[in-house]
């Protein structure tokens, strides 16, 4: 097999799931399939497989799986070719999402905050309407021909600057509107300041809402601690579910961070779904390696297996009242983003940038304060780092080696930036830990949609057979 | 079929093609913030598309 061809196999709760990379297509083969499908990923002539299984299966049963594969493969569906080789992302020079950190300074002091307490290693402060005017400017004279533009209030805690996020809202409503462009607002934040006034104006103005808790109590109060030291979980949960309850679960998702000190973190999710929360998505923590609860080599068997829990108990839920979103395990295989956008992967520097309450530009939030990566400041001009931006266009899953050759990689669409200059000091180098947790999601991902597909196959057929 | 069951048909090589009108949210600002995933993005058009 040559031309670029992919194939990833793998069993999942009793499945054999190959997934055909270069089209995307997903197959639950049986055992003779598997074998056959084996023996041609290691280059066996197709006239060479029957001797070769003879013995091991009936001849017929081999002739049939064959033909179905080879079926497959003349469809595109199996063993397809690469046809990205050398394809290059234009540069479209459009950016239409933004980051805007409203405050850098929290009214928590958590443990593992790769922001250091909102700072980002700088000066604490807030967004002046100003400069967050600005921010609305740089977008609109930005984006191009894009309709539709974005603004993630981000923080430190950027509840901290409320009125700030309320002005900003009406005049990008007023401003977009004149330019032919529609904003979508999203707010980052820890909940503290979630008070009524807050709840109404997010569900009135349309927010999509982040909101973070870690899961059990003594989970999120060990690391998700006040000022005085004091856990937040008893002041929260309340609040955000009379809240998620008032916008009939639409729109928010209930943010976790999991840490060396949580490996069981299925533990966490379950206790979220019991506590009535349907939107849930758990990130392992981003942290130097020396931290106390940083995620290391490890600690991969357990949270794989964490992974694995999860993955059963979405599916005993599904269809059911208690039914939940887990993040990483929406898939839609069948119409899921184009290739454009799977090669692009997250935007940062080329779609996406961060702005910091001084006004200055960088490639995405994790890159805020790192002075090499500065792009721009919108006090100044509307302008951004033409070089910069070039840089992270190039910077995609095509030149990654590690990413090229990478089953996942239409998935995850080549990793975050910031992980893999933070851990090897080097955009090319993904961050290794990261890859293989997102390669464990994905397979339980794959896997759920295999099964659900299964179960929908199995009940039509009941059906059919009870039809007169 | 009976070996193999297929359970999508996707068509990401025609998206090259027909793809990239850039309209679909930014993924790094939908829920994670710290680590890339691209797959579970909607497609706005699709979305559009399936309004009509």
């Amino acid at each position: 097999m040559s031309n670029g061809m992919m194939i990833h196999k793998y069993r999942h709760e009793g499945l054999n799931i190959v997934l055909d990379v270069n089209s995307g297509a997903v197959h639950v083969v049986d055992q003779p399939g598997w074998d056959i499908i084996n023996l041609l990923e290691q280059g066996y002539k197709r006239n060479q497989i029957p001797r070769t299984l003879q013995g091991v299966y009936h001849q017929q049963e081999i002739t049939e799986a064959l033909e179905e594969i080879q079926t497959l493969m003349e469809n595109d569906l199996l063993f397809s070719a690469d046809y990205l080789e050398g394809y290059e992302r234009a540069p479209e020079h459009v950016i239409k999402a933004m980051c805007f950190h409203m405050a850098h300074q929290c009214n928590m002091t958590c443990n593992y905050c790769f922001a250091g307490e909102g700072s980002f290693g700088g000066e604490k402060g807030l967004m002046s309407r100003e400069v967050s005017f600005r921010g609305v400017d740089f977008i609109i004279q930005n984006s191009g021909l894009r309709k539709n533009c974005e603004i993630d209030f981000f923080g430190g805690e950027p509840l901290l600057n409320f009125k700030v996020i309320k002005e900003t809202v009406d005049y990008a409503r007023k401003k977009g509107r004149e330019a032919g462009k529609e904003f979508k607002f999203t707010l980052t934040t820890n909940g503290l300041l979630l008070n009524q006034e807050v709840k109404d104006y997010l569900n009135e103005q349309g927010f999509s809402v982040v909101m973070s808790l870690d899961g059990r109590q003594k989970v999120n109060d060990r690391v998700r601690t006040m000022k005085n030291g004091s856990g937040s979980y008893d002041s929260l949960v309340p609040e955000y579910l009379s809240f998620v309850e008032g916008r009939n679960h639409q729109d928010y998702y209930l943010r976790g961070t999991y840490t060396a000190y949580n490996q069981d973190f299925f533990e966490d999710l379950k206790h979220l779904v019991k506590l009535g929360f349907k939107q849930i998505s758990l990130e392992p923590v981003v942290a130097p390696s020396e931290a106390p609860y940083a995620l290391r080599e490890e600690h991969l068997p357990e949270l794989y297996r964490q992974y694995e829990h999860i993955a059963r108990y979405y599916l005993k839920l599904y269809g059911s009242e208690n039914t939940f979103t887990f993040f990483h395990f929406t898939l839609d295989l069948s119409q899921g983003p184009c290739i454009k956008k799977r090669l692009a992967g997250c935007g940062a520097g080329t779609e996406y940038l961060a702005m910091s309450p001084q006004g200055h530009l960088y490639p995405c939030h994790q890159f805020v304060g790192k002075k090499e990566f500065l792009m721009g400041d919108v006090t100044q001009n509307l302008q951004y780092d033409r070089d910069l931006y070039q840089q992270f266009l190039r910077v995609d899953i095509n030149r990654k080696e590690d990413c090229r050759t990478c089953w996942a990689k239409f998935y995850c669409g080549g990793g975050c930036h910031a992980n893999a200059h933070q851990f090897n000091g080097d955009l090319y180098k993904p961050y290794t830990l990261g890859c293989r947790l997102e390669k464990k999601r994905l397979e339980c991902a794959l896997g759920i949609q295999a099964q659900l597909f299964l179960n929908h196959e199995q009940n039509a057929s009941k059906e059919a057979s009870r039809e007169p | 079929m009976k070996h193999v069951k297929t359970i999508n048909l996707p068509d990401l090589k025609s998206s090259l093609r027909e793809g990239g009108c850039g309209e679909c949210q930014t993924s790094c600002q939908s829920a994670c913030k710290t680590s890339c995933t691209v797959g579970n993005q909607a497609c706005q058009r699709e979305s559009k598309d399936q309004k009509k």
